[in-house]
């Protein structure tokens, strides 16, 4: 059986991985693997292999010309590499890495730990919302007085989720 | 705290005093982060990569756990040192190769180890001795928890923690422990079990090799996703399948006292035989004679007290350990001599193998006396 990457050495390293319920397998020769870093076990993952055999091409499909604003990565850039600018391209190329990151991983979205900041971000978006219907109440029953309260209270809230980018 | 007394200090992991220490080595958990706006390391100019470097350094400096640490940017350190610490699995070997940006910094018990500007800004590692996820998440964790208060770390809502590799995005979480199954690999049974373990979703390697051409019978266990799960519950997933493999490891050994008996003591004396009398070995000779020692001393063939100097030699005769003892670059071949000879003096005042103080039956484990029939 020949190597998956260079497809010419016999392959002596075999690694399989469900992905999707479906059975992925990859064959790789000894200085392939080498290369791969498959006998690296602090650094290796097989996802990181697929990246480069099949699912970088995933990327390109939704963003062709796109170029971060932030750092100034492309998706040929990341064909190359296997790895990102900034996080900023994690919204620049956000069509594409969509499916990418559904081949590679159990879920879509992160049920884990967030910084104690992002829950003061939720908590402030949860708070404008509430503040936005009540002012539209006011407004709707002529309670001005209490709606200038509102807008400034808005206003201050505004300010405040400003000076913490998202 | 000097490089010198990292070597001397040798880590906590290194003692092997952890629960189910006989088989689990070490466990490591690591996490990703990086901060927001600012290019990964592998896309940063050098200017930039500083920069980041000198936002991070100090903030990790200061953290309690890192009080009297070892802490020393990459360009300072010589190559053979930084080829100490990956051996150590202290950094990476990726890590070994950056140069001018990068840092790592560690605390002197070894249990916590941060580079900056690996792959991403921050990866920081936990490593414990014996089976210990757990606790090694919660050193992480609390550390995560301190910097992010001083730290910018970029994250997404739905995405969780960004990082540089799409891999690890989500939780940035990579758990693992190093497994030493010389019982499994011996009655063939270990390319079944990493099967099995790779259709839930975790990776089984060897960390020299893979499958049975694992060095040494060491084999490390990690999960691959990061996304779509919590960091709870991987740690205890993988948790309870590194607890399975140790019963089916346990069983594996009964299974070799009670039917390949004699294919055992044969090894067993052999490796023995030949760790005591040779004067050239190689890394991978040396690592799986030790490996059938090591399994050795586990089945009461050698006393407890021989287990120590058996798992130092684990380290001691890695390449970089061998030349750093003997303060001069070696060829092959004069490190083939030299490891051979160190392995011969530590021998010197190990007894003989004593099959007849080999426990037929471990308690608890493997109650039949029948080989398993897994899956
Ligand atoms: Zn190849
Ligand atoms: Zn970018």
């Amino acid at each position: 059986m020949l190597c998956d990457v260079c497809k010419c050495n016999d392959a002596t390293v075999f690694l399989t991985q469900i992905l999707e319920g479906k059975m992925q397998k990859v064959n790789l020769c000894d200085s392939c693997s080498k290369e791969k870093g498959v006998q690296d076990p602090t650094g290796f993952a097989l996802a990181d292999l697929l990246l480069g055999i099949g699912a970088a091409e995933e990327i390109e499909k939704g963003a062709p010309t796109q170029k971060c604003t932030v750092c100034g990565f492309t998706q040929a850039d990341f064909k190359k590499t296997g790895r990102l600018g900034c996080s900023a391209c994690y919204i620049t190329f956000s069509e594409g890495l969509g499916s990418l990151l559904k081949a590679m991983h159990k879920g879509t979205e992160h049920i884990g730990k967030l910084p104690q900041r992002a829950h003061r971000e939720i908590e402030l978006a949860d708070r404008m919302r509430t503040l936005t219907h009540d002012l539209q109440k006011a407004v709707a029953e002529e309670n001005y007085e209490s709606a200038a309260a509102l807008r400034d209270q808005i206003k201050q809230l505004e300010t405040q989720s400003a000076t913490s980018p998202r | 705290m000097k490089f010198a007394n990292v070597i001397a200090a040798g880590g906590e992991w290194l003692r092997g005093e952890g629960p189910h220490h006989q088989i689990v080595i070490s466990s490591r958990v690591r996490l990703a982060r990086n901060l927001r706006h600012r290019s990964f390391p592998g896309w940063a100019k050098k200017t930039e990569r500083t920069q980041v470097l000198e936002l991070i350094k100090p903030r990790v400096e200061e953290l309690p756990e890192m009080q009297d640490s070892f802490s020393e940017l990459l360009q300072d350190l010589s190559a053979l040192e930084k080829q100490v610490l990956v051996e150590r699995h202290l950094i990476s070997r990726e890590h070994a190769a950056k140069s001018v940006g990068s840092a790592v910094i560690m605390n002197r018990r070894q249990t916590l180890s941060i580079m900056v500007n690996e792959e991403d800004h921050l990866r920081m590692q936990s490593i414990r001795s014996g089976l210990q996820l757990k606790n090694a998440f919660k050193l992480v964790d609390k550390v995560d928890s301190t910097l992010e208060g001083k730290l910018d770390f970029a994250y997404d809502p739905r995405l969780g923690y960004l990082t540089a590799c799409p891999t690890n995005v989500g939780t940035g979480m990579r758990a693992s422990a190093m497994l030493h199954l010389p019982g499994l690999v011996l009655s063939e049974m270990i390319n079944q079990v990493i099967q099995a373990v790779n259709k839930i979703g975790l990776a089984v390697r060897g960390l020299y090799g893979e499958g049975t051409e694992a060095m040494g019978n060491l084999f490390q266990i990690s999960n691959q996703t990061t996304l779509g799960e919590k960091e709870e519950e991987i740690v205890s997933r993988l948790s309870k399948v590194i607890e399975t493999i140790i019963e089916k490891e346990h069983d594996a050994r009964q299974m070799l006292i009670q039917k390949k008996s004699n294919t055992l003591w044969d090894q067993i004396g052999r490796a023995y035989g030949v760790l005591t009398f040779a004067h050239a070995m190689t890394s991978k000779e040396a690592l799986n004679l030790l490996s059938i020692i090591k399994l050795g001393v586990d089945l009461g063939a050698f006393p407890e007290d021989r287990r120590l100097p058996i798992d130092e030699l684990f380290i001691d005769t890695q390449p970089a350990h061998l030349q750093k003892s003997s303060q001069q670059k070696l060829n092959a071949e004069e490190r083939d001599e030299l490891r051979a000879q160190i392995i011969r003096e530590r021998l010197r005042v190990f007894p003989k193998p004593d099959i007849s103080k080999v426990a037929r039956e471990s308690t608890g484990n493997g109650t039949s006396s029948e080989p398993t029939h897994n899956e």
